[in-house]
């Protein structure tokens, strides 16, 4: 997993409420077995059309989301299933943080295990970067806060230890494992 | 001792370690449920790392979600066409056979959705903590347990650790009081309470699910009211185990036996969250209130009771969905004709969702223009119903009788709507696409599934009961 600490970049602006992991990668792209290519499926139906070709009114289809890293979204982004296959589509699109007011739980969990950083941030705030696509926008983990083009910043909530294994680029599964002392005795004590 | 609500005594059971200013707490899992689509990369990550299972006989495996719920072949076996859905299957197989895994495979007298099978064997049981790759764990909160989906970084966490590391979330009381009228059932109460509290209006909650009505309940009820947990933003929900779930229980084939299951009950009998108990938020509802509930737009929140009008959208979503499902404001939904009835899925695919759609359906037609697939959830539940003669009932009206799995729920084995399609189904999720690229979902209980079935129209079946 690559470290973030703190980057610099354009937005991507998905001006919609509630989008399902069903839109972000369709259920019919989840008969794999491996993570390789899967940002190709990325928001497949609306970027799509039935034949498969790029609708030219999609955002992620416009020229101007080549690059961008940071995808700012509308309320309670991530809803639906836990298919860890959304954040593996957005992390192959090319996508290090996802900005809105609120974050579904089970996608924000499966995003701060593969890079992806989850900024949820007042209305107020969201309503500017919402107004304002492609500005370029600031991400610091490190000092929690993200900062808009005019130089306005806002902190971020970022439970402790997923900052730290997102600061290191290390992951949650090498501190499990290193716990096995307190997991046998909890297993005897049971 | 301070009073303690249900998931908080469930919660601190099961801390093998506590959060402390710099990780969070170490949760200990009693029952971890896989299946295809969400383990293979968890696998493949144990591989990578030279890692075991810790406890293998803590992990139950089946396949559901992309298998074919198509009749069986000569040779009794149920083919697989899809390239790809063989691929996971012979991936589960291979997995489960190498890290000592029991695992009820498609074709097996056990075979069936993940969420029906747990429950239906007895490993889902009062006090657990279960997880699984999937959102719809919160199905095992019916129980009492701590149930919830996880991503599949975390099915390795659990695999390799038994454990996982958890952010302890607020509480939120659901109470609904009074007695529903007749033809309003469990996934109407569900569908209400989404309505109410939004999408995402139980996030970073658990929900406790109270009151008279839900004690009301049987356990393939109160599987439904938790099923949808999700679909309110909360990962889990949670009803007291009582008499009634210990009856379900007693029996099945995984539940604790003799002295065994004494000690079990009585220690399940403490699980109720305690007088004077608090919970962070409380919303209340009347049962008695509630009618049959549909809804008409793109996430499950967006509920009106069946007799009521489409209501005027919500902003540039709301007209998204609205102009997604070909809809106006202000227009009735009961009459809309459809292409398409799904009984099945986690939701509403037990036996008594079966017998209430075929009590509709009994001596009736299911309408010319309408494909009707009706979907057990489980291969028992499937040998029951032909016991009881449902699948004659089904057949009989018009409608297709199949083999057990997830089918048109997601839409991933070939079960699918066509662009366009309008479907009433018994599932839990009508995002775009959800059932078939382009396809048009209302979500409503199996008792309007059947009666929109037999008018081919969305049609209120107290009119028919």
């Amino acid at each position: 997993m690559e470290p973030i600490k703190k980057f610099t970049s354009k937005t991507v602006v998905i001006p919609i409420e509630n989008v399902d992991t069903d839109q972000i990668i369709p259920a019919r792209f989840l008969k794999v077995t491996s993570k390789v290519g899967i940002g190709e499926k990325l928001f497949c139906d609306w970027r799509y059309d039935a034949s498969g070709t790029p609708k030219p009114d999609f955002v992620l289809n416009k020229p101007e989301a080549k690059g961008a890293q940071i995808l700012v979204a509308g309320d309670n982004f991530g809803c639906g299933s836990s298919r860890e296959h959304a954040p593996w589509a957005l992390v192959d699109f090319g996508f290090r943080a996802v900005v809105s007011t609120t974050i579904a739980d089970i996608f924000r969990n499966n995003s701060l295990k593969n890079g992806l950083l989850p900024v949820m941030v007042s209305p107020a705030f969201h309503a500017r970067l919402m107004a304002a696509p492609g500005a370029a926008v600031t991400v610091d983990l490190e000092s929690q806060t993200i900062t808009a083009p005019d130089g306005t910043s806002e902190t971020f909530p970022v439970d402790s230890f997923a900052r730290y294994c997102l600061l290191n680029g290390i992951d949650e599964l090498g501190f499990l494992m290193k716990q096995e002392e307190a997991i046998a005795a909890f297993e005897v004590r049971r | 001792m301070t009073p303690r609500t249900l998931f908080e005594k469930v919660w601190d059971e099961h801390i093998v370690r506590p959060a402390s200013a710099d990780t969070p707490a170490i949760l200990y899992i009693d029952l971890h449920l896989i299946h295809e689509v969400t383990s293979p990369q968890a696998f493949r990550d144990l591989r990578e790392r030279g890692l075991k299972v810790r406890r293998p006989q803590r992990t139950v495996a089946t396949m559901d979600h992309s298998t074919p719920t198509t009749p069986r072949g000569a040779d009794g076996k149920i083919p697989v066409t899809d390239e790809l859905a063989a691929k996971q299957i012979r991936f589960l197989e291979e997995s489960c056979a190498e890290f000592g895994i029991e695992l009820f495979a498609l074709g097996s007298e056990r075979q069936g959705i993940v969420h029906v099978i747990g429950p239906e064997l007895g490993l889902t049981q009062p006090g657990m903590t279960i997880v699984c790759g999937d959102s719809h764990t919160s199905t095992h909160g019916a129980f009492g347990a701590l149930a919830f989906g996880i991503g599949t970084s975390e099915v390795a966490h659990v695999l390799s650790t038994q454990c996982l590391l958890q952010q302890k979330p607020k509480t939120l009381a659901i109470e609904v009081d009074g007695t529903l009228r007749p033809g309003v059932t469990a996934k109407d109460i569900i569908l209400a309470v989404i309505a109410r509290i939004g999408i995402g209006g139980g996030t970073g909650q658990v929900i406790e699910y109270r009151g008279s009505a839900i004690r009301a309940l049987s356990m393939e009820e109160r599987m439904t009211v938790c099923n949808m947990s999700i679909e309110g933003g909360a990962r889990a929900g949670l009803i007291a185990p009582d008499d009634t779930t210990f009856q379900y229980l007693a029996d099945r084939p995984r539940a604790p036996k003799g002295a065994d299951w004494d000690k079990a009950v009585a220690k399940w009998r403490t699980l109720p969250t305690d007088e004077g108990a608090t919970f962070d938020r409380t919303e209340r509802f009347d049962a008695a209130s509630l009618e049959p509930m549909i809804t008409y737009g793109t996430n499950p929140g967006m509920g009106i009771p069946i007799s009521a009008r489409i209501p005027e959208p919500n902003g540039t979503s709301g007209q998204k969905a609205l102009q997604y499902m070909g809809l106006k404001a202000g227009e009735p939904i009961l009459g809309r004709p459809i292409d398409v009835v799904f009984i099945g899925s986690c939701t509403n695919s037990r036996m008594s969702d079966l017998r209430e759609a075929a009590k509709l359906l009994k001596g009736r037609k299911v309408a010319s223009t309408v494909r009707v697939m009706v979907v057990p959830g489980s291969q028992q539940i499937k040998k029951q119903a032909e016991a009881e003669g449902l699948d004659r009932v089904f057949r009989e009206a018009g409608a297709e009788w199949r083999e057990a799995g997830c089918s048109m729920c997601i839409a991933m084995n070939g079960d699918q709507l066509q662009p366009g399609q309008y479907a009433v189904s018994t599932s839990n999720r009508n995002f775009e696409g959800r059932q078939g690229a382009g396809g048009r979902t209302f979500l409503a209980s199996p008792l309007t599934a059947a009666a929109s079935a037999v008018q081919g129209k969305v049609a209120d079946a107290r009119e028919l009961l």
